[in-house]
């Protein structure tokens, strides 16, 4: 690009001076945001609800907002995975984006064309599962985590059916640890198709070249991390259509 | 020359004033620079920056609303500390007189608050700026990993604020969200494989977050802590180091 800037005579270097420029900017947002604050701070008032009291526990009883996409993922996992090892892997999948994105191009405008899978899967992550997940934990769900439209009525008495029932029971299994097995099996397909399913989609559309300039710790971050979020529309799927309670049943963990 | 003029040229002049503005105001190029490097604050800028990086259109402001939002619960956040005690019998009563009987305190309540939601919904939207301009790319990417610890932290600072206020919406929404702590495998006492540790209600990763086996005056008095000054510092340190390498790495723009 430098040049096409010297062959349209234009100046190499684009800088302006900070003052008055960006103070200027810095300043007017600045005052604008805080009258805007102040005005809603008068309006709205912050909630304050009864004392604190640990043997009345309200149904039901919701996270802070920007954790109910954590919470909302309890539906479909338990605890320890869905509270501890998805909010880490979230957190580290993060902080490795830019030793795993290593397309040159992008870098500092704005361009859909030349990093479609990039934002595509960051819009997945962020916009689909993070945020869409938010939404139905503050509005969509009422007493006993049921599901209710924001008009309903929250009934707390309302009927559900536990109809959810294991993957290895739905496939015919009824032995303990047949199931434990074909549970595992399961699981350890999902990651190994998986992976492999991300291979070699990324030899088709990218090509071997970058696979090789990419390496193998990058391939391997990636399909991990990117396998494990797709591990939670895929648990939801199997939840929401057929009912699937566990994957993977054993007695020191379920997935 | 007139009276005024005299006066004013008295003052600027003068020994003190001298001291402590080194330069003039007329619009000189050499101005426009020492009024950003003779100044602790601005000098968090360059001298000089690209002219994209002004442009709303590509920051959305997004960075520095988050860091006024940080500022303003900081001032509003220390008013609010002078009439309120951690502990749990008085907690919810200074709440309340805070609310009623205090000068402005409802509205300084209010603004911490509704700024404190701001700060993680500006974060996320800078988060998402900083990607879509793929601004973290060389040399850039060591502050992503700054940025995102920024992000946990201020989840945690706004988390750790919640319990405060001691009402039934405090307790059961920290409740709620520190479960999940209890599940931890190994060192949560209902995770998997809590036993080979040894961890139980009262010795594992929630007791340690909460300072006992449930939630209670400890619990307030250590997210105390942890919200007005263990986080804020930790949070002003990484926001430090988030500046500064903004400012030794260039503003992120297209070549030129």
């Amino acid at each position: 690009m430098a040049e096409a800037a010297r062959a349209r005579k234009l100046p190499l270097d684009d800088k302006i001076h900070t003052w008055p420029h960006l103070v200027r900017m810095e300043f007017l947002v600045a005052l604008f945001a805080t009258v805007a604050l102040t005005l809603w701070a008068m309006m709205v008032d912050a909630p304050l609800e009864e004392p604190a009291n640990p043997t009345r526990t309200p149904n039901p009883s919701k996270a802070p907002w920007y954790f109910l996409g954590l919470q909302e993922m309890l539906v479909y996992f338990d605890p320890w995975h869905a509270g501890v090892v998805l909010p880490t892997l979230i957190i580290v999948g993060l902080m490795i984006i830019p030793y795993i994105d290593i397309n040159p191009k992008g870098s500092g405008y704005y361009c859909f064309k030349d990093r479609k899978y990039e934002i595509l899967t960051f819009f997945l992550g962020f916009h689909i599962l993070w945020i869409v997940t938010i939404i139905i934990g503050t509005f969509f769900r009422g007493p006993g985590w049921n599901l209710f439209w924001p008009w309903q009525h929250w009934d707390p008495h309302k009927v559900v059916a536990l109809t959810n029932v294991d993957l290895p029971y739905l496939l015919g299994f009824r032995d303990y640890w047949v199931s434990a097995i074909v549970g595992l099996l399961v699981v350890a397909a999902y990651f190994v198709f998986g992976i492999a399913a991300f291979y070699f989609w990324v030899l088709r559309v990218k090509g071997r070249e970058f696979l090789e300039r990419w390496g193998m710790v990058r391939f391997t971050l990636t399909a991990v991390i990117f396998i494990f979020m797709l591990s939670l529309p895929a648990k939801m799927f199997l939840r929401l259509v057929f009912n699937v309670k566990y994957i993977l049943v054993t007695p020191w963990i379920n997935i | 020359m007139s009276l005024l003029q005299k006066i004013k040229n008295d003052i600027v002049e003068s020994h003190v004033w001298k001291s402590i503005f080194r330069h003039g105001y007329e619009d000189t190029p050499r101005n426009r620079v020492m009024m950003v490097t003779a100044n602790v604050f601005l000098h968090l800028h360059p001298a000089k920056v690209r002219r994209h990086a002004v442009r709303m259109r590509f920051t959305w402001c997004m960075g520095g609303l988050t860091f006024l939002m940080f500022l303003i619960t900081a001032v509003t956040g220390v008013y609010l500390m002078f009439y309120y005690r951690p502990v749990a019998e008085y907690a919810f009563a200074d709440m309340k007189y805070l609310e009623t009987d205090m000068p402005f305190g409802m509205l300084m309540r209010n603004m911490h608050r509704w700024a404190a939601h701001a700060m993680i919904v500006f974060v996320w939207l800078h988060m998402f700026r900083v990607f879509l301009t793929g601004s973290y790319k060389p040399p850039r990417e060591f502050n992503w990993i700054v940025g995102v610890l920024l992000l946990v932290l201020t989840l945690l600072l706004s988390f750790t604020g919640y319990l405060l206020p001691w009402d039934q919406l405090a307790i059961w929404a920290v409740t709620v969200g520190s479960n999940m702590a209890r599940a931890t495998p190994l060192l949560g006492y209902e995770g998997p494989f809590a036993e080979f540790v040894g961890a139980n209600p009262v010795y594992d990763a929630r007791a340690f977050l909460f300072g006992g086996g449930e939630i209670g005056p400890h619990t307030l008095l250590r997210f105390y802590i942890l919200h007005c000054i263990f986080i804020p510092l930790v949070a002003s340190i990484l926001m430090a180091v988030h500046f500064w390498r903004i400012r030794r790495d260039g503003f992120s723009g297209p070549s030129l």
